[in-house]
Protein backbone atom coordinates (compact mmCIF):
# COMPACT_ATOMS: atom_id res chain seq x y z
CA UNK A 1 0.00 0.00 0.00
CA UNK A 2 1.05 3.50 -1.15
CA UNK A 3 1.69 5.88 1.70
CA UNK A 4 -0.88 8.27 1.02
CA UNK A 5 -2.84 5.34 1.37
CA UNK A 6 -1.94 3.88 4.32
CA UNK A 7 -1.93 6.59 6.60
CA UNK A 8 -6.38 7.05 6.24
CA UNK A 9 -6.31 3.30 6.15
CA UNK A 10 -4.43 3.00 9.09
CA UNK A 11 -6.77 6.07 10.47
CA UNK A 12 -9.28 4.33 9.81
CA UNK A 13 -8.79 0.86 11.28
CA UNK A 14 -6.48 2.14 14.06
CA UNK A 15 -7.90 5.44 15.17
CA UNK A 16 -11.02 4.03 16.94
CA UNK A 17 -8.93 1.54 18.71
CA UNK A 18 -6.65 3.84 20.59
CA UNK A 19 -9.34 6.14 21.64
CA UNK A 20 -11.01 2.91 22.75
CA UNK A 21 -8.73 1.63 25.07
CA UNK A 22 -7.94 5.35 26.37
CA UNK A 23 -11.37 6.06 27.16
CA UNK A 24 -11.93 2.99 28.98
CA UNK A 25 -9.16 4.07 30.64
CA UNK A 26 -9.48 7.79 31.98
CA UNK A 27 -13.63 7.86 31.05
CA UNK A 28 -15.55 9.90 29.01
CA UNK A 29 -14.55 12.84 31.24
CA UNK A 30 -11.49 12.85 29.27
CA UNK A 31 -12.64 12.06 25.69
CA UNK A 32 -11.27 15.30 24.29
CA UNK A 33 -7.95 14.46 25.48
CA UNK A 34 -8.08 10.90 24.35
CA UNK A 35 -9.19 12.44 20.72
CA UNK A 36 -6.52 15.04 20.86
CA UNK A 37 -3.86 12.52 21.56
CA UNK A 38 -4.26 9.70 18.44
CA UNK A 39 -5.13 13.07 16.08
CA UNK A 40 -1.81 14.09 17.21
CA UNK A 41 0.22 11.23 16.84
CA UNK A 42 -1.35 10.67 13.35
CA UNK A 43 -0.32 13.96 12.67
CA UNK A 44 2.87 13.18 13.62
CA UNK A 45 2.82 10.32 11.32
CA UNK A 46 2.01 11.75 8.38
CA UNK A 47 5.06 13.95 9.13
CA UNK A 48 7.65 11.95 10.10
CA UNK A 49 6.70 8.94 7.51
CA UNK A 50 6.73 11.43 4.46
CA UNK A 51 10.09 12.49 5.69
CA UNK A 52 11.73 9.54 7.08
CA UNK A 53 10.07 6.81 5.19
CA UNK A 54 7.34 4.20 6.48
CA UNK A 55 8.69 2.84 10.13
CA UNK A 56 9.09 -1.10 9.86
CA UNK A 57 5.74 -1.97 11.68
CA UNK A 58 3.44 1.25 11.15
CA UNK A 59 0.75 0.25 13.53
CA UNK A 60 2.96 -0.79 16.27
CA UNK A 61 4.33 2.69 15.56
CA UNK A 62 1.42 4.46 16.16
CA UNK A 63 0.85 2.39 19.28
CA UNK A 64 4.02 3.30 20.76
CA UNK A 65 3.58 7.35 20.15
CA UNK A 66 0.28 7.23 21.12
CA UNK A 67 1.51 5.79 24.42
CA UNK A 68 4.39 8.27 24.96
CA UNK A 69 1.51 10.77 24.31
CA UNK A 70 -0.78 9.57 27.11
CA UNK A 71 1.63 9.10 29.73
CA UNK A 72 2.83 12.72 28.20
CA UNK A 73 -0.48 14.10 28.78
CA UNK A 74 -0.85 12.76 32.29
CA UNK A 75 2.23 14.19 33.72
CA UNK A 76 1.21 17.36 32.38
CA UNK A 77 -2.74 16.62 33.75
CA UNK A 78 -1.00 15.95 37.37
CA UNK A 79 0.38 19.35 37.52
CA UNK A 80 -2.87 20.91 36.28
CA UNK A 81 -4.98 18.60 39.14
CA UNK A 82 -2.69 18.74 41.83
CA UNK A 83 -3.12 22.69 41.54
CA UNK A 84 -6.68 22.72 40.38
CA UNK A 85 -8.16 20.13 42.06
CA UNK A 86 -7.41 21.59 45.45
CA UNK A 87 -9.89 24.81 44.31
CA UNK A 88 -12.38 22.87 43.15
CA UNK A 89 -13.72 20.27 44.80
CA UNK A 90 -15.84 18.61 42.49
CA UNK A 91 -13.21 18.69 40.34
CA UNK A 92 -13.17 14.75 38.59
CA UNK A 93 -8.99 12.82 39.39
CA UNK A 94 -8.21 10.92 36.76
CA UNK A 95 -9.55 7.26 37.51
CA UNK A 96 -6.17 5.58 36.65
CA UNK A 97 -2.97 6.60 39.19
CA UNK A 98 -0.93 7.78 36.37
CA UNK A 99 2.22 6.58 38.41
CA UNK A 100 1.52 3.10 37.42
CA UNK A 101 -1.01 3.47 34.14
CA UNK A 102 -0.40 0.59 31.93
CA UNK A 103 -1.81 1.72 28.27
CA UNK A 104 -2.62 -1.81 27.08
CA UNK A 105 -2.99 -2.16 23.37
CA UNK A 106 -3.14 -5.89 22.79
CA UNK A 107 -5.44 -7.16 20.78
CA UNK A 108 -8.13 -8.84 23.41
CA UNK A 109 -7.90 -5.42 25.35
CA UNK A 110 -8.39 -3.23 21.58
CA UNK A 111 -11.56 -5.53 21.10
CA UNK A 112 -12.91 -5.46 24.59
CA UNK A 113 -12.35 -1.68 25.26
CA UNK A 114 -14.22 -1.28 21.50
CA UNK A 115 -17.50 -3.57 22.86
CA UNK A 116 -17.64 -1.75 26.02
CA UNK A 117 -17.72 1.37 23.84
CA UNK A 118 -20.15 0.50 21.85
CA UNK A 119 -22.52 -0.44 24.84
CA UNK A 120 -21.62 2.91 26.55
CA UNK A 121 -22.20 5.31 23.22
CA UNK A 122 -26.01 3.30 23.13
CA UNK A 123 -26.83 4.23 26.95
CA UNK A 124 -30.68 4.80 27.18
CA UNK A 125 -30.12 8.00 28.48
CA UNK A 126 -27.93 9.30 25.15
CA UNK A 127 -30.54 10.65 22.14
CA UNK A 128 -30.71 7.55 18.86
CA UNK A 129 -29.81 10.18 16.77
CA UNK A 130 -26.78 11.14 18.84
CA UNK A 131 -25.74 7.60 18.90
CA UNK A 132 -25.39 7.04 15.22
CA UNK A 133 -23.16 9.79 14.89
CA UNK A 134 -21.15 9.33 17.88
CA UNK A 135 -20.57 5.36 16.51
CA UNK A 136 -19.72 6.54 13.51
CA UNK A 137 -17.30 9.10 14.64
CA UNK A 138 -15.70 6.94 18.06
CA UNK A 139 -16.30 3.48 16.84
CA UNK A 140 -15.83 3.59 13.43
CA UNK A 141 -13.47 7.00 13.03
CA UNK A 142 -15.40 8.94 10.77
CA UNK A 143 -14.44 12.71 10.66
CA UNK A 144 -17.41 15.61 10.72
CA UNK A 145 -17.49 15.75 6.71
CA UNK A 146 -17.79 11.90 6.19
CA UNK A 147 -20.50 12.08 8.50
CA UNK A 148 -22.28 15.16 7.30
CA UNK A 149 -22.00 13.45 3.31
CA UNK A 150 -23.26 10.43 4.59
CA UNK A 151 -25.98 12.50 6.29
CA UNK A 152 -26.71 14.85 3.85
CA UNK A 153 -25.86 17.37 6.49
CA UNK A 154 -23.42 20.72 6.47
CA UNK A 155 -19.83 20.03 8.15
CA UNK A 156 -20.75 22.72 10.61
CA UNK A 157 -24.07 20.90 12.12
CA UNK A 158 -22.57 17.39 12.08
CA UNK A 159 -19.56 19.02 14.17
CA UNK A 160 -21.69 20.75 16.56
CA UNK A 161 -24.02 17.69 17.01
CA UNK A 162 -21.24 15.36 17.69
CA UNK A 163 -20.07 18.14 20.31
CA UNK A 164 -23.37 18.27 22.42
CA UNK A 165 -23.39 14.47 21.88
CA UNK A 166 -20.06 14.18 23.43
CA UNK A 167 -20.87 16.68 26.27
CA UNK A 168 -23.92 14.40 26.96
CA UNK A 169 -21.71 11.49 27.17
CA UNK A 170 -19.41 13.20 30.07
CA UNK A 171 -22.78 15.00 31.53
CA UNK A 172 -24.44 11.67 32.37
CA UNK A 173 -20.78 10.23 33.55
CA UNK A 174 -21.50 6.63 31.45
CA UNK A 175 -19.29 4.11 32.62
CA UNK A 176 -17.51 2.36 29.36
CA UNK A 177 -18.65 -0.79 30.39
CA UNK A 178 -20.58 -3.88 29.96
CA UNK A 179 -24.15 -3.97 31.62
CA UNK A 180 -25.05 -7.21 33.94
CA UNK A 181 -25.83 -10.50 32.31
CA UNK A 182 -29.66 -9.31 32.97
CA UNK A 183 -29.50 -6.10 31.43
CA UNK A 184 -27.11 -6.98 28.05
CA UNK A 185 -30.82 -8.39 26.28
CA UNK A 186 -32.91 -5.13 26.47
CA UNK A 187 -29.59 -2.92 25.85
CA UNK A 188 -28.49 -4.91 23.05
CA UNK A 189 -31.53 -3.58 21.43
CA UNK A 190 -30.53 -0.25 21.10
CA UNK A 191 -26.71 -1.69 20.07
CA UNK A 192 -28.49 -3.32 17.31
CA UNK A 193 -30.64 -0.59 16.01
CA UNK A 194 -27.64 1.58 16.23
CA UNK A 195 -25.85 -0.79 14.08
CA UNK A 196 -28.56 -1.40 11.37
CA UNK A 197 -28.89 2.49 10.99
CA UNK A 198 -25.52 3.07 10.51
CA UNK A 199 -25.51 -0.16 7.76
CA UNK A 200 -28.95 1.54 6.23
CA UNK A 201 -27.25 4.78 5.86
CA UNK A 202 -24.49 3.25 3.68
CA UNK A 203 -26.60 0.76 1.44
CA UNK A 204 -29.67 3.19 1.10
CA UNK A 205 -27.89 6.33 1.55
CA UNK A 206 -28.17 8.59 -1.25
CA UNK A 207 -24.46 9.97 -0.40
CA UNK A 208 -23.19 9.98 -3.96
CA UNK A 209 -20.17 8.99 -2.39
CA UNK A 210 -19.87 4.95 -3.28
CA UNK A 211 -16.68 3.71 -1.43
CA UNK A 212 -18.01 5.66 2.12
CA UNK A 213 -21.17 3.94 1.60
CA UNK A 214 -19.44 0.41 1.16
CA UNK A 215 -17.20 1.18 4.56
CA UNK A 216 -20.28 2.52 6.18
CA UNK A 217 -21.90 -1.24 5.70
CA UNK A 218 -18.68 -2.75 6.38
CA UNK A 219 -18.36 -0.98 9.45
CA UNK A 220 -22.11 -1.81 10.81
CA UNK A 221 -20.67 -5.77 9.87
CA UNK A 222 -17.63 -5.43 11.69
CA UNK A 223 -19.52 -4.00 15.04
CA UNK A 224 -21.86 -6.83 14.77
CA UNK A 225 -18.75 -9.13 14.36
CA UNK A 226 -17.54 -8.37 17.75
CA UNK A 227 -20.60 -8.67 19.33
CA UNK A 228 -21.44 -12.13 18.21
CA UNK A 229 -17.91 -13.00 18.79
CA UNK A 230 -18.32 -12.28 22.44
CA UNK A 231 -20.00 -14.67 24.81
CA UNK A 232 -21.93 -12.43 26.82
CA UNK A 233 -23.11 -10.73 24.15
CA UNK A 234 -23.61 -13.50 21.40
CA UNK A 235 -27.29 -13.46 21.42
CA UNK A 236 -29.83 -14.97 18.63
CA UNK A 237 -30.64 -11.22 17.73
CA UNK A 238 -26.99 -9.66 16.74
CA UNK A 239 -26.42 -12.61 14.66
CA UNK A 240 -29.90 -12.74 13.01
CA UNK A 241 -28.84 -8.92 12.01
CA UNK A 242 -25.36 -10.45 10.63
CA UNK A 243 -26.97 -12.65 8.66
CA UNK A 244 -29.29 -9.93 7.44
CA UNK A 245 -26.51 -7.88 6.59
CA UNK A 246 -24.46 -10.41 4.84
CA UNK A 247 -27.74 -11.03 2.86
CA UNK A 248 -27.93 -7.26 1.23
CA UNK A 249 -23.78 -6.72 0.98
CA UNK A 250 -23.75 -9.62 -1.27
CA UNK A 251 -25.77 -7.61 -3.98
CA UNK A 252 -23.79 -4.39 -2.81
CA UNK A 253 -21.96 -4.47 -6.57
CA UNK A 254 -24.55 -6.05 -8.06
CA UNK A 255 -26.83 -3.17 -7.33
CA UNK A 256 -24.85 -0.42 -9.10
CA UNK A 257 -23.70 0.02 -12.96
CA UNK A 258 -20.97 1.61 -14.29
CA UNK A 259 -21.91 4.82 -13.61
CA UNK A 260 -23.18 4.33 -10.10
CA UNK A 261 -26.93 3.84 -11.09
CA UNK A 262 -28.78 2.03 -8.91
CA UNK A 263 -29.92 -1.58 -11.16
CA UNK A 264 -33.02 -2.83 -9.36
CA UNK A 265 -33.35 -6.17 -8.47
CA UNK A 266 -35.42 -8.41 -11.39
CA UNK A 267 -32.68 -6.57 -13.71
CA UNK A 268 -29.69 -7.50 -11.29
CA UNK A 269 -27.07 -10.41 -12.38
CA UNK A 270 -27.61 -12.74 -10.54
CA UNK A 271 -23.68 -14.56 -11.37
CA UNK A 272 -22.35 -11.08 -9.53
CA UNK A 273 -24.03 -11.65 -6.40
CA UNK A 274 -21.37 -12.72 -3.43
CA UNK A 275 -21.83 -16.44 -3.30
CA UNK A 276 -19.33 -16.26 -0.03
CA UNK A 277 -21.37 -13.44 1.57
CA UNK A 278 -24.52 -15.49 0.67
CA UNK A 279 -23.06 -18.45 2.87
CA UNK A 280 -22.25 -16.27 5.63
CA UNK A 281 -26.04 -15.24 5.36
CA UNK A 282 -26.88 -18.55 6.22
CA UNK A 283 -24.90 -19.65 8.85
CA UNK A 284 -25.61 -16.66 10.69
CA UNK A 285 -29.37 -17.31 9.91
CA UNK A 286 -28.79 -20.68 11.48
CA UNK A 287 -27.35 -19.51 14.36
CA UNK A 288 -29.72 -16.91 15.21
CA UNK A 289 -32.64 -19.75 15.30
CA UNK A 290 -31.20 -21.67 18.70
CA UNK A 291 -32.95 -19.38 20.38
CA UNK A 292 -36.64 -18.71 21.22
CA UNK A 293 -37.18 -14.91 20.63
CA UNK A 294 -37.98 -14.46 17.37
CA UNK A 295 -36.88 -10.40 16.43
CA UNK A 296 -37.18 -8.33 13.60
CA UNK A 297 -34.15 -9.13 12.43
CA UNK A 298 -34.86 -12.79 12.40
CA UNK A 299 -37.75 -11.67 9.82
CA UNK A 300 -35.81 -10.03 7.98
CA UNK A 301 -32.98 -12.06 7.47
CA UNK A 302 -35.59 -14.46 6.36
CA UNK A 303 -37.10 -12.64 4.05
CA UNK A 304 -33.39 -11.38 2.81
CA UNK A 305 -32.53 -15.01 2.47
CA UNK A 306 -35.72 -15.44 -0.37
CA UNK A 307 -34.10 -12.63 -2.31
CA UNK A 308 -31.02 -14.42 -2.49
CA UNK A 309 -33.34 -17.16 -4.67
CA UNK A 310 -33.18 -15.34 -8.02
CA UNK A 311 -35.92 -17.39 -9.47
CA UNK A 312 -39.80 -16.72 -9.31
CA UNK A 313 -41.59 -19.67 -7.54
CA UNK A 314 -44.99 -19.57 -5.99
CA UNK A 315 -43.40 -20.57 -2.61
CA UNK A 316 -40.85 -17.88 -2.62
CA UNK A 317 -43.46 -15.02 -2.34
CA UNK A 318 -45.93 -16.84 -0.52
CA UNK A 319 -42.88 -16.99 2.49
CA UNK A 320 -42.09 -13.57 1.42
CA UNK A 321 -45.48 -12.44 2.00
CA UNK A 322 -46.31 -14.30 5.09
CA UNK A 323 -42.89 -13.05 6.78
CA UNK A 324 -43.57 -9.62 6.18
CA UNK A 325 -47.72 -9.97 7.45
CA UNK A 326 -45.24 -11.20 10.81
CA UNK A 327 -43.12 -8.27 10.37
CA UNK A 328 -45.64 -5.70 10.33
CA UNK A 329 -47.37 -7.16 13.16
CA UNK A 330 -44.20 -6.78 15.26
CA UNK A 331 -43.41 -3.32 14.06
CA UNK A 332 -44.98 -1.11 11.68
CA UNK A 333 -43.14 0.98 8.85
CA UNK A 334 -44.31 2.27 5.38
CA UNK A 335 -41.51 0.45 3.78
CA UNK A 336 -42.58 -2.80 5.05
CA UNK A 337 -45.99 -2.28 4.18
CA UNK A 338 -45.12 -1.52 0.90
CA UNK A 339 -43.15 -4.43 0.48
CA UNK A 340 -45.81 -6.62 1.69
CA UNK A 341 -47.96 -5.47 -1.32
CA UNK A 342 -45.42 -5.94 -3.67
CA UNK A 343 -45.10 -9.81 -2.13
CA UNK A 344 -48.72 -10.33 -2.38
CA UNK A 345 -49.12 -9.29 -6.19
CA UNK A 346 -46.31 -11.87 -6.86
CA UNK A 347 -48.36 -14.38 -4.66
CA UNK A 348 -52.21 -13.79 -5.20
CA UNK A 349 -52.03 -11.67 -7.92
CA UNK A 350 -51.82 -7.76 -8.71
CA UNK A 351 -55.91 -7.18 -8.52
CA UNK A 352 -55.63 -8.34 -5.11
CA UNK A 353 -52.51 -6.58 -4.44
CA UNK A 354 -53.81 -3.13 -5.70
CA UNK A 355 -56.92 -3.24 -3.83
CA UNK A 356 -54.69 -3.38 -0.78
CA UNK A 357 -52.57 -0.96 -1.88
CA UNK A 358 -55.09 1.40 -2.38
CA UNK A 359 -55.76 1.23 1.57
CA UNK A 360 -52.38 2.25 2.40
CA UNK A 361 -52.69 5.82 2.82
CA UNK A 362 -49.00 6.86 1.81
CA UNK A 363 -49.80 9.45 -1.16
CA UNK A 364 -47.05 11.27 -0.12
CA UNK A 365 -44.48 8.44 -0.83
CA UNK A 366 -42.85 8.20 -4.06
CA UNK A 367 -42.45 4.64 -3.98
CA UNK A 368 -46.34 4.33 -3.16
CA UNK A 369 -47.22 5.51 -6.40
CA UNK A 370 -44.44 3.77 -8.20
CA UNK A 371 -45.53 0.36 -6.58
CA UNK A 372 -49.11 1.13 -7.88
CA UNK A 373 -47.75 2.25 -10.95
CA UNK A 374 -46.13 -1.06 -11.16
CA UNK A 375 -49.46 -3.01 -10.29
CA UNK A 376 -51.48 -1.42 -12.93
CA UNK A 377 -49.39 -1.71 -16.16
CA UNK A 378 -50.82 -3.89 -18.17
CA UNK A 379 -54.06 -4.00 -16.58
CA UNK A 380 -54.80 -0.24 -16.64
CA UNK A 381 -51.99 2.05 -18.34
CA UNK A 382 -53.66 5.50 -18.43
CA UNK A 383 -53.51 4.42 -14.98
CA UNK A 384 -50.25 3.41 -14.21
CA UNK A 385 -48.98 6.45 -15.97
CA UNK A 386 -50.85 8.60 -13.50
CA UNK A 387 -49.18 7.36 -10.78
CA UNK A 388 -45.59 7.17 -12.29
CA UNK A 389 -46.39 11.34 -13.08
CA UNK A 390 -47.33 11.62 -9.06
CA UNK A 391 -44.37 9.53 -7.72
CA UNK A 392 -41.79 12.01 -9.63
CA UNK A 393 -42.36 15.35 -8.08
CA UNK A 394 -41.98 13.09 -4.21
CA UNK A 395 -38.99 11.33 -5.46
CA UNK A 396 -36.07 13.17 -3.22
CA UNK A 397 -33.24 11.62 -4.86
CA UNK A 398 -31.49 12.29 -8.75
CA UNK A 399 -31.20 8.19 -8.68
CA UNK A 400 -35.12 7.69 -7.89
CA UNK A 401 -35.77 10.22 -10.53
CA UNK A 402 -33.72 8.62 -13.15
CA UNK A 403 -35.73 4.95 -11.96
CA UNK A 404 -39.08 6.34 -12.10
CA UNK A 405 -38.24 8.72 -15.70
CA UNK A 406 -37.46 5.25 -16.97
CA UNK A 407 -40.31 3.55 -16.50
CA UNK A 408 -42.72 6.16 -17.59
CA UNK A 409 -40.71 6.12 -20.57
CA UNK A 410 -40.72 2.35 -21.13
CA UNK A 411 -44.90 2.39 -20.49
CA UNK A 412 -45.11 4.75 -23.15
CA UNK A 413 -43.06 2.45 -25.70
CA UNK A 414 -45.49 0.34 -24.49
CA UNK A 415 -48.59 2.01 -25.03
CA UNK A 416 -47.34 3.45 -28.44
CA UNK A 417 -46.90 -0.46 -29.71
CA UNK A 418 -50.67 -0.87 -28.64
CA UNK B 1 -57.45 7.35 16.72
CA UNK B 2 -59.36 5.16 18.98
CA UNK B 3 -58.91 1.32 19.87
CA UNK B 4 -61.60 -1.58 18.95
CA UNK B 5 -62.03 -4.74 20.16
CA UNK B 6 -63.26 -7.22 17.48
CA UNK B 7 -64.49 -10.59 19.06
CA UNK B 8 -64.96 -13.37 16.77
CA UNK B 9 -68.01 -15.87 16.85
CA UNK B 10 -67.93 -18.81 15.32
CA UNK B 11 -71.96 -19.89 14.36
CA UNK B 12 -73.22 -23.53 15.73
CA UNK B 13 -69.71 -24.19 17.56
CA UNK B 14 -71.96 -24.94 20.65
CA UNK B 15 -73.99 -27.99 18.45
CA UNK B 16 -72.86 -31.09 19.26
CA UNK B 17 -72.65 -32.15 15.46
CA UNK B 18 -70.36 -29.56 14.42
CA UNK B 19 -67.28 -31.51 14.18
CA UNK B 20 -63.70 -29.59 15.57
CA UNK B 21 -61.69 -28.07 12.62
CA UNK B 22 -59.16 -30.43 11.42
CA UNK B 23 -55.46 -29.64 11.73
CA UNK B 24 -55.46 -29.84 7.81
CA UNK B 25 -58.95 -27.35 8.11
CA UNK B 26 -56.67 -25.06 10.45
CA UNK B 27 -53.76 -24.92 7.90
CA UNK B 28 -55.43 -24.20 5.30
CA UNK B 29 -57.55 -20.85 7.59
CA UNK B 30 -53.76 -20.08 8.72
CA UNK B 31 -53.69 -18.11 5.34
CA UNK B 32 -56.58 -15.67 4.78
CA UNK B 33 -55.79 -14.89 8.68
CA UNK B 34 -52.30 -13.96 8.36
CA UNK B 35 -53.29 -12.15 4.93
CA UNK B 36 -55.91 -10.06 6.89
CA UNK B 37 -53.67 -9.17 10.24
CA UNK B 38 -50.80 -8.52 7.53
CA UNK B 39 -53.39 -6.00 5.44
CA UNK B 40 -54.62 -4.54 8.68
CA UNK B 41 -50.75 -4.40 9.74
CA UNK B 42 -49.56 -2.91 6.89
CA UNK B 43 -52.59 -0.04 7.13
CA UNK B 44 -50.95 0.40 10.57
CA UNK B 45 -54.25 -0.23 12.06
CA UNK B 46 -53.44 -3.40 14.26
CA UNK B 47 -52.70 -2.79 18.30
CA UNK B 48 -52.65 -6.48 18.76
CA UNK B 49 -53.26 -9.22 16.86
CA UNK B 50 -55.31 -11.35 19.95
CA UNK B 51 -55.08 -15.01 20.22
CA UNK B 52 -57.82 -17.69 19.46
CA UNK B 53 -59.50 -19.55 22.30
CA UNK B 54 -60.28 -23.35 22.57
CA UNK B 55 -63.55 -24.43 22.72
CA UNK B 56 -63.89 -25.40 25.34
CA UNK B 57 -64.58 -23.74 28.69
CA UNK B 58 -66.04 -22.80 32.33
CA UNK B 59 -68.33 -20.87 33.33
CA UNK B 60 -68.75 -19.08 36.72
CA UNK B 61 -71.53 -18.06 38.36
CA UNK B 62 -73.02 -15.49 40.95
CA UNK B 63 -73.36 -18.54 43.17
CA UNK B 64 -70.15 -19.86 43.07
CA UNK B 65 -71.47 -22.53 40.95
CA UNK B 66 -68.98 -23.51 38.29
CA UNK B 67 -70.61 -25.05 35.01
CA UNK B 68 -68.60 -26.27 31.69
CA UNK B 69 -69.11 -25.22 28.21
CA UNK B 70 -70.59 -25.09 25.81
CA UNK B 71 -73.08 -22.82 26.68
CA UNK B 72 -76.30 -24.24 25.30
CA UNK B 73 -77.71 -20.90 25.40
CA UNK B 74 -75.30 -19.43 23.36
CA UNK B 75 -75.30 -19.75 19.64
CA UNK B 76 -72.46 -18.61 19.08
CA UNK B 77 -69.28 -19.26 20.82
CA UNK B 78 -65.95 -17.00 21.41
CA UNK B 79 -63.20 -17.99 18.86
CA UNK B 80 -60.98 -15.39 19.34
CA UNK B 81 -60.14 -11.27 19.45
CA UNK B 82 -58.13 -8.58 18.00
CA UNK B 83 -57.57 -5.42 18.47
CA UNK B 84 -57.28 -2.83 16.00
CA UNK B 85 -57.15 1.09 15.65
CA UNK B 86 -59.46 3.06 13.73
CA UNK B 87 -60.98 7.19 13.54
CA UNK B 88 -64.60 5.76 14.15
CA UNK B 89 -66.69 2.86 14.99
CA UNK B 90 -67.54 2.62 11.59
CA UNK B 91 -64.09 2.94 9.99
CA UNK B 92 -63.36 -0.20 12.74
CA UNK B 93 -66.75 -2.28 11.43
CA UNK B 94 -65.14 -1.21 7.55
CA UNK B 95 -61.95 -2.96 8.30
CA UNK B 96 -63.54 -5.97 9.67
CA UNK B 97 -65.77 -6.54 6.70
CA UNK B 98 -62.63 -8.89 5.19
CA UNK B 99 -62.32 -10.98 8.42
CA UNK B 100 -62.09 -14.20 7.29
CA UNK B 101 -64.57 -15.55 10.05
CA UNK B 102 -67.32 -14.57 8.09
CA UNK B 103 -66.22 -16.34 4.83
CA UNK B 104 -67.57 -19.40 7.61
CA UNK B 105 -70.22 -17.97 8.79
CA UNK B 106 -69.24 -15.90 12.17
CA UNK B 107 -69.45 -12.85 13.36
CA UNK B 108 -67.33 -9.69 14.10
CA UNK B 109 -68.34 -7.91 17.03
CA UNK B 110 -66.93 -4.15 17.17
CA UNK B 111 -66.47 -2.55 20.58
CA UNK B 112 -64.82 0.48 21.56
CA UNK B 113 -62.50 -0.07 24.15
CA UNK B 114 -62.35 2.63 26.93
CA UNK B 115 -59.38 3.64 28.44
CA UNK B 116 -59.36 2.53 32.38
CA UNK B 117 -57.96 6.04 33.96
Amino acid sequence: MEQQELIPHLFRTEYRKIIAVLCKLFGFQHLRAAEDIVSETFLLASETWGLKGLPQNPTAWLYTVSKNKTLDYLKHNKIFNEKVAVELSTSNPPQADHHEVEIDLSGKNLDDSQLKMMFAICHPSIPKEAQIGLSLNILCGFGAEEIADAFLSTREATYKRLARAKEKLRIENIQIELPDATEIDSRLDTVLTTIYLLFSEGYYSTSQNTVLRKDLCVEAMRLNLMLVENEQTNLPQASALLSLMCFHTSRFEARMDQQGDLIIYEEQDESSWNRELIAKGIHYLNQASQGTKISKYHIEAAIAYWHTQKTDTHEKWESILQLYNKLLQLEYSPMAALNRTYALAKADGKEIAIVEAEKLQLSDNHLYHSLLAHLYTDLDNKKALEHLEKALPLAKTTADRKIIAGNKERLLEKQNLQ
Amino acid sequence: MKEFLLVFRRAGAGDEQQQPLSPEQIQAMMKPWQDWMGSLAAQNKLVDAGNRLEHDGKVVNPNAMVTNGPYVEIKEVIGGYTIIRANSLDEAAELSKDCPILSIGGTVEVRAIVPMD
